[in-house]
């Protein structure tokens, strides 16, 4: 046994991840990549629709192949690894969550928006009925005080969750309010604490390691970083940074750099980097998973993606809202034809 | 025409702006409103406002038998799963806002008149109310394969009841798109935004039709928007509808509906445009059913019992 501090991760390239291939996995990739984590020493391995089970739509995208399969393949080759699921109440629901542990998922990561942990208290409880871990996922972390996130995460281990997650979903926040964050959680509740990031500022391995000297002990990260907006925290990349720092995690170092340099980057359909309008989801506090539809937005209706972003972030949208962005779209595209050229130029 | 009486079973937010808008129909009278705490505020508003009260709940209300033809359920789907065989028995027309969908889903303009003589019917959800119009008008130019709606609403329109039970917002939606609306299948999504100021309730539609005219597509919703304004004045489009091919789908089309409801603020918020137009729809259930009431031609089935 070592007497080095554990760290657990949860290794996400294949849900995270999967906003990067706009949900196109498929089986035979799922089988690949999760034997290869499994034997790098992941302690748990995720599989599902970016958007959460049931993420399959119109509205998110659907997917390639259908979460049954996915989950099927993934738990026929994992040996010592745990099978995580992510579920978004108001998106998926307790049905899928059964399917889900019927096809041998043991943790449910149950995410929320940051101020509204109350609808996932039949979720949670569930998946812990069901003998799964428990991860709770406050999203959009930067949206709430930590004040606010200390009392969701109150609310979260009052249902039975056994991990509570700062989850920056907008990559916005910075290694103090990552900080300030975890630190009024581990002054509010008993239960673990952990860090998902994402890295639309660079700042994605920075805020997990400042989030683990404040005491989380849980870290969500993804092989190559793949991942919604810039990426999330790469895994082979913290793996790495925590050896150094003398935690433990389980990872075999050389092995976890292996997977991403030789199963996981030839699937990716092009480099996770942080491009112009992802480093505007994390300036302007915007959901990564909006990226790719941003994107596909800007270019139907001829304006920049960020400032599809910008209005967005104005708004204040929250995970979720991925149809809003068609209409926030148009609308700029109707201001744009509605404004003389010679205005715009001297505005 | 003399009004046709109604009863409010629910003393709360809902059962409050229900008498408010009661008091505007040309069709229906609020006579009663019941409710289980005397010290109720609700209750107290409503002998303000000269209805008789009761805090003595079903059986309160069951005593004032005589003052009233309808009832209008706003209390919880556990609750009026008791109370409606009561009212079936008592002769009482149930319009249920809750979700114990124990009768019919209804949507006031689209299936209103296959329910005729229904001892109980019910609202769907709001997200249905706010949804199913749409896919409907989709439906009448072409078959809709399938119907996808994402509704967003304020967090602070939504109550304990909704966020205790999310998933029968989303179960309840996407069976109300199918049975009402005409869809060969039905998804929804619900997001609850807590931005302040509150935001408006906000639905996106698109469904996958089979080929069909556009502009013939287009003008549909847009004429359903018209009619459903006329019980629901807040409710409208953001854009116009948006047809598109759907990819790889050849001659399949790809429909958009934007929708904004905004409450009239008779009693809740003006952003609740969610609860608003489950009153409203209510009280247009309410009004059609008054009339057959009031010209004989309400001849009740006995679905109950086919049912159960």
């Amino acid at each position: 046994m070592s007497d080095k501090t554990k760290i657990h991760i949860l290794d996400s390239t294949l849900r995270d991840g999967s906003h990067a291939l706009a949900h196109q996995f498929t089986a035979e990739q799922v089988t690949r990549v999760v034997r290869s984590l499994d034997d790098a020493g992941l302690e748990i391995i995720e599989v599902s629709h970016g958007d959460g089970l049931g993420g399959s739509t119109l509205t998110y995208g659907f997917s390639k192949q259908s979460e049954m399969e996915l989950l099927k393949a993934a738990a026929s080759v994992i040996k010592r690894a745990k099978l995580a699921v992510l579920l978004l109440p108001g998106i998926g629901t307790k049905e899928d969550l059964k399917m889900a542990e019927g096809f041998g998922a043991k943790v449910a990561q149950i995410a929320t928006h940051v101020t509204e942990a109350d609808i996932a208290e039949q979720h949670i409880g569930l998946a812990k009925k069901m003998g799964m871990k428990v991860i709770s996922m406050l999203m959009m972390s930067h949206m709430g005080s930590p004040e606010k996130i200390a009392e969701q995460g109150k609310l979260v281990e009052s249902y039975g969750a056994d991990v509570v997650l700062v989850t920056d979903s907008a990559g916005a926040l910075m290694p103090h309010t990552a900080r300030e964050r975890i630190a009024a959680l581990r002054s509010a509740v008993k239960i673990d604490i952990g860090f998902h990031g994402h890295n639309n500022l660079s700042l994605a391995v920075a805020n997990s390691i400042a989030a683990i000297e404040e005491g989380a002990r849980w870290l969500d990260a993804c092989t190559c970083g793949l991942g919604a907006g810039s990426g999330n925290t790469a895994t082979e990349v913290v793996a790495a940074v925590l050896d150094k720092l003398g935690y433990d995690t389980g990872i075999d170092l050389w092995k976890i750099m292996d997977v991403a340099e030789e199963v996981v980057r030839p699937i990716m359909q092009k480099p996770v980097r942080i491009g112009k309008a992802s480093l505007t989801m994390g300036y302007a506090g915007v959901y990564s998973s909006f990226l790719l539809h941003a994107d596909r937005a800007a270019e139907k209706f001829g304006v920049d993606a960020r400032d599809i972003l910008v209005e967005i972030g104005k708004r204040k949208l929250v995970g979720g809202q991925e149809d809003q962005i068609i209409e926030v779209a148009m609308e700029l595209a109707e201001k744009k034809r509605q404004t003389p050229p010679t205005s715009r130029a001297s505005a | 025409m003399d009004k046709v009486r109604a009863a409010i079973l629910g003393s709360g937010n809902i059962g409050t702006d229900l008498m408010h808008k009661l008091k505007r129909s040309r069709f229906l009278e609020a006579t009663v409103m019941a409710g289980i705490i005397p010290e109720s505020e609700g209750l107290a508003r409503a002998r303000d406002n000269g209805l008789i009260t009761t805090h003595e709940g079903i059986e309160g209300l069951l005593a004032l038998g005589d003052k009233f033809d309808i009832v209008f359920e706003a209390t919880t789907a556990k609750a009026h799963l008791e109370h409606a065989p009561l009212l079936k028995k008592a002769g009482k027309v149930a319009i249920d806002l809750t979700p114990a969908a124990v009768g019919p889903y209804v949507v006031p303009l689209v299936n209103l008149n296959e329910n005729v003589g229904e001892p109980n019917v019910n609202l769907v959800s709001c997200g249905g109310q706010a949804t199913v119009p749409c896919v409907h008008a989709m439906r009448e130019v072409a078959p809709v394969e399938y119907a996808e709606i994402v509704a967003s609403i304020a967090s602070k329109s939504a109550g304990p009841g909704t966020r205790q039970n999310i998933d029968e917002f989303t179960d309840t939606t996407a069976r109300g798109l199918e049975k009402v609306g005409g869809a060969a299948r039905g998804r929804a999504i619900i997001v609850l935004n807590p931005a302040e100021p509150p935001v408006l309730m906000r639905n996106t539609v698109y469904g996958i039709v089979e080929d069909g005219d556009p502009e013939k597509i287009r003008k549909s919703i847009e004429d359903m928007v018209r009619r459903t304004q006329e019980y629901v004045a807040g409710y409208r489009l953001k854009a116009r509808p948006l047809v598109e091919d759907f990819p790889g789908d050849k001659g399949k089309k790809k429909v958009t509906v934007f929708v904004e409801v905004e409450g009239a603020g008779d009693y809740l918020p003006k952003y609740a445009g969610n609860l608003d137009i489950m009153t409203s729809a209510a009280v247009k259930v309410g009004e059609e059913i008054g009339k057959h009431l009031a010209a004989g031609t309400w001849h009740r089935k006995e679905s109950m019992e086919a049912r159960a």
